[in-house]
């Protein structure tokens, strides 16, 4: 069993602009979703919930561990990540960003550099790890923000739009990222798209958020 | 011109009065920087990451206080240091450490207006992506203040030249006493007055180099943070 997310209508308003009217799903361990919907429907907001580094004006987002709720607090916001559209790429070497999660969880330098190294070679940006971050071109910063996460073993993924800056063989590789640590690592991963052919590829269950709540299709 | 050449041989030769007045110039200055900065980091930092009531205020007076004209903070540190001063008991007037505290003062609201101003212009993204990355709100900070670090040092820089160049709060609560708390600037303006021209040129030229000095590193400062800004 792994960890799993449960959110029950989620409300939130920008501005006193409703953005989610009430949202509510449950997510299962190991599969992958993508949330699709347009520009400002609420997609990243929803993301940012469930991610734990923004609070809903209404609702509420349960994590469990085989049936039992897990306890909302820095232990649980460090077995789920979230990467963000414009990544936020620290002003320092390509490596010093992917050890940055694990340093901060007090890991052995030693040890942070080995995980680290090994996250780059699985993103293809091993040869780049003592190049400044901020010199990466926009798909490498995206494989980068990727590494960041992938390296601190999230069971629960969640990805904001990784393909919607970057060209075509970026997004094959960055795709192809999702698909293997889905595969060997058997993480749930959330996305969110614009495109409805990489949600076909990459995803079990597709979501859709029109008018701020999810609808079938 | 006699004068000027005269300068630099007192300069080539490490004229024992010229270096002491250097070195004690340097000592002050460098002292009051430390404070300043001690003091006006951790300051500046808490109001570029925390938002509290009377945190505009505060801002807006740091911003007035970068403009303190020397003469009044000398004039106030003088009235408080005198010996019928509240804190005359202290007997710091007329020495080094009345100097230190007057720079101090002058330097505190730039070291921490302009650390503030570098934390606010950092994307917010960066403490977005530290948190998503299981930062706690402390850790989130320190990256914050890491990503600042060429505008924060840019300040302390500037700092460091506000105090190096400044005379009138030191002139009056340090005195110019020769050997004790005579420095760079309070000495070019006394042998001025008195026409001992070579001692003034000299100390200026050195001035003037640490000046070009201290604006250069803090040029190659500003463009590498600008380099990484445009990235």
């Amino acid at each position: 069993m792994s960890l799993t997310l449960t959110v029950s209508d989620i409300w939130k308003s920008y501005k006193g602009i409703p953005v989610l009217k009430g949202c509510s799903f449950s997510f299962d361990a190991g599969a992958t979703y993508a949330v699709m919907g347009a520009n400002g429907s609420g997609k990243s907001t929803f993301l940012r919930i469930c991610a734990l580094i923004e609070n809903p004006a209404k609702g509420e987002v349960h994590y469990f561990y085989n049936s039992s709720a897990v306890k909302n607090d820095i232990e649980l916001r460090r077995r789920v990540t979230l990467v963000l559209p414009g990544i936020g790429i620290f002003n320092t070497t390509a490596l010093s960003n992917v050890t940055y999660g694990l340093k901060i969880r007090g890991i052995k330098k030693s040890e942070a550099i080995k995980r680290a190294s090994e996250a780059l070679e699985f993103v293809g940006l091993f040869q780049k790890r003592n190049q400044n971050a901020l010199t990466l071109s926009s798909g490498e910063a995206q494989r980068l923000g990727i590494a960041r996460a992938v390296v601190i073993e999230p069971e629960i993924l969640f990805l904001d739009e990784p393909t919607s800056s970057i060209d075509e063989k970026n997004t094959e590789i960055v795709e192809d990222i999702i698909f293997k640590m889905k595969q060997q690592r058997g993480t749930t991963i959330i996305l969110t798209t614009h495109d409805n052919s990489q949600a076909e590829r990459l995803a079990e269950k597709t979501l859709f958020i029109r008018e701020g709540c999810f609808i079938s299709r | 011109m006699n004068e000027i050449v005269k300068a630099f041989i007192l300069i080539f030769s490490l004229d024992k009065e010229l270096m002491g007045i250097i070195f004690l110039s340097l000592k002050v200055s460098g002292l009051a920087l430390a404070a300043a900065t001690v003091i006006g980091l951790p300051i500046g930092a808490f109001l570029g990451l925390k938002r509290f009531p009377l945190r505009r205020i505060i801002i807006i007076i740091l911003n007035t206080f970068m403009g303190l004209p020397p003469v009044v903070v000398g004039l106030f540190l003088y009235l408080l240091l005198s010996r019928s001063g509240p804190l005359g008991f202290m007997g710091l007037l007329y020495s080094p450490s009345a100097m230190v505290i007057a720079q101090t003062i002058l330097a505190f609201p730039i070291v921490t207006s302009l650390c503030h101003s570098a934390i606010v212009n950092i994307n917010p993204i960066i403490k977005q992506a530290s948190m998503t990355l299981g930062a706690t709100s402390a850790q989130a900070a320190v990256t914050i203040i890491k990503e600042a670090r060429y505008g924060i040092m840019s300040g302390i820089i500037a700092a460091f030249g506000r105090v190096m160049a400044e005379v009138g709060a030191i002139l009056i609560v340090g005195g110019n006493i020769a050997g004790y708390t005579r420095v760079m600037t309070t000495t070019i303006a006394l042998e001025t007055d008195k026409g001992n021209f070579e001692l003034a040129l000299a100390l200026g030229i050195i001035l003037l180099t640490i000046s070009l000095f201290i604006n250069l590193f803090l040029h190659l400062i500003q463009q590498r943070g600008i380099i990484q800004a445009n990235i």
